[in-house]
């Protein structure tokens, strides 16, 4: 099989994800859609480690790993506190600081 | 450099103190001030005496004494110290402005005894005597430049002393642009004389005027003119001194006729090197005084304010003292005569005014004064002798002085000295016909007062100092001119023997003559015209040239058409200018900026998706750069 096509799905990935974190309202789906985003990019990582033959990519990926960790954890946070002060879930609601 | 008997600082330092500390202790020193002002004026003038003597008893080479007081600018090659130069010329100015300057502080405590304010007044009168006496003792133009921006500040400020009342405070302002006009011509010839010499001490241009061009010389000898003009009120900047006369009248007596006005002539004076040696700007001289003497005696004939009156005379005897100088070194050291003879009659005559216009209420007016003499009998006999100075009958001090200069004028040769020599006369005439004016209708004739209150004398405190003024005005002109003292005194700074006179025009006795058969004609004149009873209101329907007169000879339209007229309107153009142009693009930056922040702001939307979907099109947008870039 081309290695080629492990970029192909990153890219389907990743355009997935920007889409989703551009349409939709809902904030836990936004979230996702960034996960995904960052997934998408995790296996473009690994692949092109693949094509090089050496262990860089693998160790970013690793990373990103590590930091959509955490960004979970904060992220999840906010959400949640959003929710509980807005009885909201939806991203636009959350505009005051606009302007 | 020789000692002094004395820190000659002391001569500046002192009034400047005492003016400082009377201006910054304010009100509590109301009820001791101007005792301190008079005790400082007083030392002052000891100080100059002492000086004098000193100098006196010294051989003629080592009597100037030069004294530096530290080191002021030194940029490179440029360097200017503050020295004082006490030298014969100075020391004459210097006892004339501390001595009529002491006497006239005297005075002043009688006459502004019911003013709130005297002791600022005093304080005053004390930076003028500083500010002039640094004048005369700088070594330097630049040096003498600010005794002349001081004298310049003391003279707005005592102008407009009463400056509560606008027409008052307008006279200050006057007084003070049309001296600008004056100081820019000085600033003017301290930068032509540095640029040519590299100097700008007197001692240094003189040694170096040989070096310098006619051209150069004449300029440097127009701008001093032209400071002079401003400074003496001579024409065309003579308009401001008439308004002058708003400030208290031991002002106009002190700074308006005795001392600063004479600032001029001193300039001119001290740099007789320079006006000896380019004829162009000694002939502008001559004119320019000409002019002046006369024009300020027409102007006298016709003044029924009886300061404005001794203002024009004023303006006409310096005007004698400008022309002196111009007719080379004989010349200097009449006019220093006539200014210190001056000194003393119209400083008494002025003083004499303010006595009567204390006895009668501020009243300005001559034609609500009249027989006043008998009711004032001091200050009658005062003005009186000052009146006899000034018309120059013999032997009052007028007579030597002016007569000397009217001889010198017609000596100066050819046509142009039979011209000067008649102006001069000429002036003289008009000279005697005005003062016996004013001396008619202020102490004899009718009373026309228009009220039953009989005038009191004043008190002795001001009637002292017009005493010892009256007696300078009657003796001066004979111990200046015995035996040509103050011509030989004055040798070693203007040479005056080093062209004498080779042929006369005519003798010495046949101008005495001539000199007072014109004043015996003006006196005729007046007295034909003003004696017995007068009306107390001006005549209205009068000669063209009597109109033109009360109008100052047209010098204040003439300045209000030519320059003030033009400059306000050129002024509010510039204005429009400024805000259409200036203002305009400034503002235009600003409005743009705006319009643009509020277009931009409206992306501010604070939805997190456009915030994202801009983040998306920047990051496409910059890949779409790297790859067109790449390929």
């Amino acid at each position: 099989m081309d290695i080629a096509n492990y970029l192909y799905l990153s890219a389907i990935l990743f355009t997935i994800g920007a889409i989703g974190v551009v349409v939709r309202r809902n904030s836990i789906v936004v979230f996702m859609c960034i996960e995904l985003m960052l997934n998408a990019a995790n296996l473009a990582f690994v692949t092109f480690a693949r094509i090089n033959s050496n262990l860089e990519g693998q160790v970013v990926a690793f990373f990103t790993m590590v930091v959509a960790a955490c960004e979970v954890v904060v992220g999840l946070a906010i959400i949640v506190t959003i929710y509980r002060s807005r009885r909201s879930a939806s991203i636009d609601d959350a505009s005051l600081l606009k302007r | 450099m020789m000692q002094t008997s004395v820190n000659l600082a002391w001569l500046i330092a002192l009034p400047l103190f005492s003016s400082a500390i009377l201006l910054l202790i304010g009100r509590r020193a109301n009820s001791w001030g101007h005792v301190m002002a008079c005790i400082v004026s007083a030392s002052t003038f000891t100080i100059g005496l002492v000086e004098f003597f000193a100098m006196q008893s010294r051989s003629e080479e080592n009597r100037a004494v030069t004294q530096k007081l530290f080191t002021w600018i030194s940029v490179g090659s440029f360097n200017v110290d503050a020295a004082l130069l006490l030298d014969q010329l100075s020391i004459c100015f210097v006892l004339l402005i501390t001595g009529v300057g002491t006497l006239i502080h005297v005075y002043s405590i009688a006459y502004m005894s019911h003013d709130l304010d005297r002791r600022r007044f005093f304080a005053y009168l004390n930076l003028f005597i500083a500010a002039m006496l640094l004048l005369v003792l700088g070594d330097s133009y630049l040096n003498l430049y600010v005794g002349w921006e001081g004298v310049g500040l003391a003279s707005y400020l005592l102008i407009g002393f009463w400056n509560q009342k606008p027409a008052y405070a307008t006279a200050a302002k006057k007084a003070f642009v049309a001296n600008r006009v004056g100081d820019v011509g000085l600033s003017l010839a301290i930068m032509i004389a540095f640029a040519t010499f590299g100097e700008v001490s007197f001692s240094g241009i003189k040694e170096q005027t040989e070096l310098a061009s006619t051209t150069q010389l004449t300029a440097i000898g127009l701008m001093l003119l032209l400071a002079a003009c401003g400074k003496s009120a001579q024409f065309p900047l003579q308009s401001w001194l008439g308004d002058a006369m708003a400030g208290p009248t031991p002002v106009s007596a002190l700074i308006h006729a005795a001392t600063m006005v004479t600032a001029g002539v001193y300039l001119i004076t001290r740099s007789n090197f320079i006006f000896d040696a380019a004829p162009t700007a000694q002939l502008m001289v001559i004119i320019v005084g000409g002019i002046t003497l006369l024009f300020g005696a027409i102007i006298g004939t016709a003044k029924d304010d009886i300061k404005k009156a001794l203002a024009a005379s004023t303006m006409s005897q310096i005007g004698y003292m400008i022309l002196a100088t111009g007719l080379g070194p004989i010349g200097y050291a009449f006019a220093i005569m006539h200014l210190l003879t001056h000194g003393f009659f119209k400083a008494s005559m002025f003083l004499g005014a303010g006595s009567v216009m204390h006895g009668m209420k501020d009243e300005v007016n001559m034609r609500r004064y009249g027989g006043i003499g008998k009711f004032m009998p001091i200050t009658f006999l005062t003005f009186g002798l000052g009146y006899l100075a000034i018309i120059g009958v013999p032997p009052f001090a007028g007579f030597y002085s002016k007569d000397k200069i009217i001889e010198t004028a017609f000596n100066a040769g050819g046509s142009k000295g039979l011209l000067l020599g008649i102006a001069t006369l000429l002036g003289a005439m008009i000279t005697a016909f005005y003062m016996t004016r004013v001396v008619l209708l202020t102490f004899f004739g009718n009373e026309r007062w228009g009220h039953k209150d009989e005038p009191a004398e004043s008190p002795a405190l001001m009637l002292i100092p017009i005493g010892l003024l009256s007696v300078g005005s009657v003796v001066s002109g004979f111990f200046l001119a015995r035996g040509e003292a103050l011509v030989h005194w004055l040798e070693p700074v203007v040479n005056p023997l080093k062209e004498h006179h080779s042929e006369e025009f005519l003798s010495p006795i046949i101008v005495s003559l001539l000199t007072i058969t014109a004043v015996i004609i003006g006196v005729a004149i007046a007295v034909n015209k003003y004696r017995g009873a007068q009306a107390d209101l001006a005549p209205e329907k009068v000669s063209i040239l009597t109109a033109a007169a009360r109008k100052d000879l047209f010098q204040d339209s003439l300045n209000e058409a030519a320059f003030m007229r033009p400059g306000q309107s050129l002024v509010s153009r510039l204005l429009k200018i400024d805000y259409l142009v200036i203002d305009g693009l400034v503002r235009a930056v600003g409005s743009v900026s705006v319009t643009a922040a509020n277009r931009v702001r409206t992306l501010q939307n604070g939805y997190v998706r456009s915030y994202a979907l801009m983040m998306v099109i920047g990051a496409l947008a910059l890949i779409a750069v790297i790859w067109s870039v790449s390929a």
